[in-house]
C-alpha cells in the first residue's frame, strides 16, 4: 500500500460511515456471546431490513463495550446510547422506536452514566465502535496512520523519543519504562531482532487484553509494528493464551488482512521497513505470561522462567535481543504517535501518565471493563465508576494486582492509582485486576485462596516459591481451621519475606502479597481465628471450610 | 581473549572474565558461596537459590551461579539476611519430601545434608511432608527414589548437555514437580537411557544412585566436570 | 549451687539416644556432680515431676500416651531439649506417614503380615497417632540435637551449654543420620 491509497481508503470509509445517520454496535466479544449476541445480531440486521431503514442505519458486529455485566450490550451512535440485555425481541423494539421514530428506549437503557463519567478510553478508544474483522473499520478511525507517520516523517531513534517522552510505562505489571526498553533493545548488539507482544493474561478474572485483541486486534498490529522499526525488528510474535479462542481467530484474520492490505509484510509503505507477525499459542499456565517463560516456550522448551539478567533485550529469542511488551501498552503507541507525547503525559499523574485498563470485579454494582486515568483514586474506581458494593454490605477490602495483589483497607482507598503508590501500600498494578470485598469475606479466607492459586501455578523451579508457597498456604489453611498461635503470625511474616525476596520471577516474589497485606490491614482477623478459634465473617470453622471469593 | 572486569566480591578487589558468573569469581578467588543446584560443567539452573547474593545498589538478590560480573559490581556473598534465607532454603527442601538420612543411601556424602549442618538447620519449623512416590529399582544397576529429589535438575542437564541424550525431565508443575525417564517410563525400560550413570553421579543427594553401592564411594561431582575438562582439551 | 534438675525421656524411639548419653563416659560422672537426674529409663521413677529444668527428650511422638506424656512435660520443664533426629524431624518412626491409614496399616504390617504366629494386632497397647510428630509440632522446643544418633560429643556440649547458661549454636556441630 502506498501511503496515499491508505488516506484515499480512511477517506472512502469515513464518507461511507457518514452516509448513515444510524449505526448500531453490537458486542460480540466472549463476554456478550454466550448471551446469544450473534441472535442479537441478527436481529438487529432483520429489524433494519423489516422496517426499511437499511439505508440509514448500519448494524456492526462489534468487540466489548465494557459493561460484561449487561450483557449483550448494544451501542447505538450518535449519541453512545448504551442498551443492556438486550434480546432478540428487543433489538426489533429499539430498531422501531429509536431508529425509526427517533425515541430512545429508555427503559432499557443503562441507566447508570457514573460507570462512563470517570472513564477515558485511550486504549480502547475503538473498542464496541469499530467492527474488528473489517480492517477498513480500524482504517477510518485513523488506523494505520501512527505506522505511515513512523515509517515516512520519523528515524527510529525519534519514535523512541517520543515514546519516552510520553512516560509510557508497561501495562504487564512491572511497569518498567517502554521508552527505556525499546532503547536497550536498539541498542543491544546482535540480529535478527524480535517484537512479542504479550497476550498471556493468565490472571483469573481478568479480560483486558483479550478484550481489546477481539474487539481492535489492528491496534495491537500497528503498535507492533512500530516497535518493531523503532528497534529494528523483522520479526513479531503475539504470544497469546490458548483459552482464548475467538482472539486467536480475530488476531488470525487480523494478521491476514495487514499482510494482504501491505501494513505488515515486505516493504511497508514502499520504505525499506519489512515486518511479519506470527501467532504463539500460550502453554497454558500463568506463568507463561513471563516474559522469559515465554522466549522458553515459544523456543519450544518448557515455560519456566529464568533469572535475569541477561535480560530479553539483551538476551531473548534463540539469544537474540528481544522486545517483550504488553498488548495494552503496545496499543498505546499508535495514539502517543498521533497525538503526541505532550498529549499523552498530560493525561494520568506527573510520575504516570496516560490510562490503564482494569477489570472491576467482586461486590461491586457495576463490574465491567473499564479505562481510567493513571492516578485516579481507589475510592473513585470502586464508589463512583463500581457504584459501590451491593445494597446493606459494607465495604471491606480492595484487592488490586490479580491473584498476587494486596488488600487494601477503607482507609487507603483514597490511594492513587500508580505503580509506586499501589507497590508502597504493598499491592501491585498486575495486569489490572481490581476484586472488591465486602464483609461477607473472611480475609484469612481470601488469603489462603490466592495462595492456593499461587501454589498451583508455582512453575516449580525455585525453592522459595515451589515449596515456600505451599507451607504457606497449609498454615494459613490450619489458621481457617483454629490451629496455630499468635507466634505463627510471625512466622509466616517471616517465610513470606523469604519468598518475596529470594524467589526467582515475579509469581514467587508477588504471591505473598495477599498474605502480607491481610496481616498489615486485618490482623485482627489472624488473632481471632488462633487465639479465640473464631472467624469474625462466619467463614471458617465450618465442616467443608470457606470458599474464597465467589 | 576477553575483556578483563574488575569487580569487589565482600570488599576484596577481584579480576573476573568478561561473561563469567559470580559463582566463578567467587571460586577462583578462594571466596566460598554455597551452592546446590549449581553443578560445574554444565548449564546452570538457578533454582534453589542457596547461591543468592546481594549486590551493592539493588533490593533484589541475585543467584550468583547464574548472573555474569559486571565493572564495579560490589558484591557481598555473606550476610544476615541471606543467611536467614539460605537457611530456609534448606529448610524447605528438607520439609518438601521425606530426608531420613539415617537410612539413605547418601548419608554421608549429601549436599543438603551438608548444607543443613553448614548452615545450622538443627530443626525444621514447617511440618513436613510424607509423600510416597514408588521407587524406582527397575534399572539393573541403578535406582531412583523420588521421595529424596530436591528438584536441582542437575541429572537433566547432565544427561541432556553431557551425554546428549535428554532421557530425563521434568513432569508437571509446581510442588508436583517430577523428574521422569522418557515419557514417565520406568528407568529399566527407558528406551533413550544409555546407562552411562552420569546423572547418578550429578545427583546431589540420594534420589538417584547405584544400586549396592553407599554413595561415599562414587566420587560424585567431579565426575562431570572431570568430562568436560577433558572435552574442552585443556 | 543447687544441682540442675534433668530429666531424659524415651518416647518412639529405638534408645540409641540414650546410649548415645551414656557413652559420655567419664563425662557422665562430671555431669552428675551438676545435675541431679529426677526422671529418666534408666531410673524407677513413675511419674513426670515437677519442676524440672532440664529435660532431653529422645524419640517422636506416636500414640496419644506420647502426646500427652510431652505436653506434661512442656508444662512441667524449663528447657526442653530434642534429642537426636526422632525427636527433632521425626525419623525412620515416622517414615510410617508416607502409608496411607498409616495408624492401621504400620500395625497390620507388623503384628499380622509379617507374624507367623498369633496374627493379631495388639488390642492394649494405647492408640496410635494418625501421623507420627516431630516434637515442635506438638510442643515449642528450646534446643535441638540432631543425630541418628548425635554424638556423644555433641550432647555433652550441648548440655555444658545449657548448664553454663547458653544458648547452644549448633552451626556445623551436627549432623542428621
Ligand atoms: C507470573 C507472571 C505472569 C505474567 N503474565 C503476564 C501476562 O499475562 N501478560 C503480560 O503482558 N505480562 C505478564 N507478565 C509480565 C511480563 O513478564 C513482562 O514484564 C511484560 O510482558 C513486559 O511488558 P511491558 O513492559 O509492556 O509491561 C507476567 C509476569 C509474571 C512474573
Ligand atoms: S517464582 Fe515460582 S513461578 Fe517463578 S520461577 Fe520460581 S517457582 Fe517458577
Ligand atoms: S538425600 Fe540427603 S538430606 Fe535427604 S535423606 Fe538422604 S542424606 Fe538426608
Ligand atoms: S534426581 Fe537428583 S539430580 Fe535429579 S533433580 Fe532430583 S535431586 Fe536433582
Ligand atoms: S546454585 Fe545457584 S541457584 Fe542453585
Amino acid at each position: 500500500m502506498k501511503p496515499d491509497e491508505l488516506r484515499g481508503l480512511a477517506q472512502k470509509e469515513q464518507e461511507a460511515r457518514k452516509s448513515y445517520r444510524f449505526r448500531i454496535n453490537v458486542c460480540c466479544s466472549s463476554g456478550c456471546m454466550p448471551f446469544g449476541a450473534l441472535r442479537v445480531l441478527t436481529a438487529f440486521r432483520d429489524a433494519v431490513r423489516e422496517f426499511k431503514v437499511e439505508e440509514e442505519c448500519y448494524v456492526a458486529r462489534t468487540g466489548c463495550i465494557g459493561t460484561c455485566s449487561l450483557a449483550p450490550a448494544v451501542l447505538v451512535e450518535p449519541g453512545d446510547y448504551l442498551y443492556q440485555n438486550v434480546t432478540p425481541e428487543r433489538a426489533r423494539e429499539i430498531v422501531k422506536e429509536h431508529i425509526v421514530n427517533g425515541r430512545p428506549v429508555k427503559s432499557m437503557l443503562y441507566g447508570n452514566e457514573a460507570f462512563f463519567k470517570k472513564q477515558l478510553r485511550v486504549v480502547l478508544r475503538n473498542t464496541g465502535k469499530i467492527d474488528p474483522l473489517r480492517i477498513e473499520d480500524y482504517i477510518a478511525v485513523g488506523g494505520y496512520y501512527a505506522l505511515l507517520k513512523a515509517l515516512t516523517r520519523m528515524t527510529p531513534q525519534g519514535v523512541i523519543e517520543e515514546v519516552a517522552l510520553s512516560g509510557l510505562k508497561g501495562r504487564g505489571g512491572a511497569g518498567f519504562l517502554t521508552g527505556l526498553k525499546w532503547r536497550y533493545v536498539a541498542r543491544a548488539p546482535g540480529s535478527p531482532k524480535y517484537v512479542i507482544a504479550n497476550l498471556d493474561e493468565g490472571d483469573p478474572g481478568v479480560f483486558a487484553n483479550r478484550t481489546l485483541a477481539e474487539a481492535d486486534p489492528h491496534a495491537i498490529l500497528e503498535g507492533m509494528a512500530i516497535a518493531a522499526y523503532a528497534v529494528g525488528s523483522q520479526k513479531g510474535y503475539i504470544y497469546v493464551r490458548s483459552e482464548y479462542p475467538l482472539a486467536v481467530q480475530t488476531l488470525k484474520k487480523a494478521i491476514e488482512a495487514a499482510k494482504s492490505m501491505g501494513f505488515l509484510g515486505e516493504n511497508i509503505f514502499e520504505t525499506s521497513f519489512s515486518f511479519d507477525v506470527e501467532l504463539r499459542l500460550g502453554a497454558g499456565a500463568f506463568v507463561a505470561g513471563e516474559e522469559t517463560a515465554i522466549l522458553a516456550s515459544i523456543e519450544g522448551r518448557r515455560a519456566m522462567p529464568r533469572p535475569r539478567p541477561p535480560y530479553p533485550a539483551q538476551s531473548g529469542l534463540w539469544g537474540k535481543p528481544t522486545l517483550v511488551n504488553n498488548v495494552e501498552t503496545l496499543a498505546n503507541v499508535p495514539v502517543i504517535l498521533l497525538k503526541g507525547s505532550e498529549w499523552f503525559s498530560s493525561i494520568g499523574s506527573k510520575n504516570c501518565t496516560g490510562t490503564k485498563c482494569f477489570s472491576l470485579t467482586g461486590k461491586v454494582n457495576n463490574p465491567g471493563l473499564i479505562e481510567v486515568p493513571m492516578g485516579i483514586t481507589l475510592r473513585e474506581v470502586v464508589f463512583e465508576i463500581g457504584g459501590g458494593v451491593p445494597p446493606g454490605r459494607r465495604f471491606k477490602a480492595v484487592q488490586v494486582g490479580g491473584p498476587s495483589g494486596g488488600f487494601l483497607p477503607e482507609q487507603l482507598l483514597d490511594l492513587p492509582i500508580d505503580y509506586e503508590s499501589l507497590t508502597k501500600a504493598g499491592a501491585i498494578m498486575g495486569s489490572g485486576g481490581i476484586v472488591v470485598l465486602d464483609d461477607t469475606s473472611c480475609m484469612v479466607d481470601t488469603a489462603k485462596f490466592f495462595t492456593e492459586f499461587c501454589v498451583d501455578e508455582s512453575c516449580g523451579k525455585c525453592t522459595p516459591c515451589r515449596a515456600g508457597l505451599h507451607k504457606l498456604f497449609k498454615i494459613l489453611d490450619g489458621f481457617t481451621r483454629g490451629e496455630g498461635s499468635v507466634e505463627d503470625l510471625s512466622k509466616v511474616e517471616d517465610l513470606c519475606e523469604f519468598i518475596k525476596e529470594a524467589s526467582l520471577c515475579g509469581l514467587g516474589q508477588t504471591a505473598p502479597n495477599p498474605t502480607l497485606t491481610t496481616l498489615r490491614y486485618f490482623r485482627d482477623e489472624y488473632v481471632a481465628h488462633v487465639m479465640d478459634k473464631r472467624c469474625p465473617a462466619g467463614k471458617c470453622f465450618r465442616s467443608g471450610g470457606g470458599g474464597g471469593v465467589e | 581473549m576477553s575483556k578483563p572486569i574488575e569487580l569487589t566480591i565482600d570488599g576484596r578487589k577481584v579480576v573476573a572474565e568478561e561473561g563469567e558468573t559470580i559463582l566463578k569469581a567467587a571460586k577462583k578467588n578462594g571466596i566460598y558461596v554455597p551452592t546446590l543446584c549449581y553443578l560445574e560443567g554444565v548449564s546452570s539452573f538457578g533454582g534453589c537459590r542457596l547461591c543468592m547474593v546481594e549486590i551493592k545498589g539493588s533490593p533484589r538478590l541475585f543467584a550468583s551461579c547464574i548472573t555474569p560480573v559486571a565493572e564495579g559490581m560490589e558484591v557481598l556473598t555473606d550476610s544476615e539476611r541471606l543467611r536467614r534465607y539460605r537457611k530456609w532454603a534448606v529448610e524447605l527442601l528438607l520439609a518438601e519430601r521425606p530426608h531420613v538420612c539415617s537410612v539413605c543411601v547418601a548419608n554421608g556424602s549429601c549436599e543438603l545434608q551438608q548444607l543443613a549442618t553448614e548452615l545450622g538447620v538443627d530443626h525444621l519449623r514447617v511440618d513436613r511432608e510424607w509423600t510416597d512416590y514408588e521407587v524406582d529399582l527397575t534399572h539393573e544397576r541403578f535406582a531412583y527414589d523420588p521421595n529424596r529429589c530436591i528438584l536441582c535438575t542437575r541429572c537433566i542437564r547432565v544427561c541432556d548437555e553431557v551425554e546428549g541424550v535428554h532421557t530425563l525431565d521434568l513432569m508437571l508443575r509446581g510442588k508436583n514437580s517430577k523428574v521422569v525417564f522418557d515419557l514417565d517410563e520406568n528407568w529399566g525400560f527407558s528406551q533413550s537411557c544409555t546407562s552411562c550413570g552420569k546423572c547418578s553421579a550429578a545427583c546431589p543427594v540420594g534420589a538417584l544412585y547405584v544400586k549396592g553401592k553407599p554413595l561415599s564411594e562414587v566420587k560424585k561431582k567431579d565426575l562431570v566436570s572431570f568430562i568436560m575438562e577433558r572435552r574442552s582439551g585443556k | 549451687m543447687a544441682k540442675v534438675r534433668l530429666a531424659t525421656v524415651w518416647l518412639s524411639g529405638c534408645s540409641g539416644c540414650h546410649m548415645s548419653f551414656l557413652d559420655q563416659d567419664e563425662k557422665v560422672l562430671e555431669l552428675a556432680e551438676k545435675i541431679e537426674l529426677v526422671y529418666s529409663p534408666i531410673a524407677d521413677v513413675k511419674d513426670f515431676p515437677e519442676n524440672v529444668d532440664v529435660t532431653l527428650v529422645e524419640g517422636a511422638v506416636g500414640n496419644e500416651e506420647q502426646l500427652e506424656l510431652l505436653k506434661r512435660i512442656r508444662r512441667n520443664t524449663r528447657i526442653l531439649v530434642a534429642l537426636g533426629d526422632c525427636a527433632v524431624n521425626g525419623n525412620v518412626t515416622a517414615l510410617r506417614n508416607s502409608l496411607r491409614n498409616s495408624d492401621e496399616e504400620v500395625l497390620k504390617r507388623a503384628y499380622v503380615e509379617n507374624a507367623s504366629i498369633n496374627q493379631a494386632a495388639p488390642k492394649q497397647v494405647p492408640r496410635l497417632l494418625k501421623r507420627v510428630l516431630a516434637l515442635n509440632e506438638v510442643v515449642n522446643v528450646d534446643a535441638y540435637v540432631p543425630g541418628c544418633p548425635p554424638s556423644a560429643e555433641l550432647i555433652n556440649q550441648v548440655l555444658n551449654d545449657l548448664l553454663e547458661g547458653r544458648t547452644p549454636v549448633l552451626e556445623g556441630r551436627f549432623k542428621y543420620g
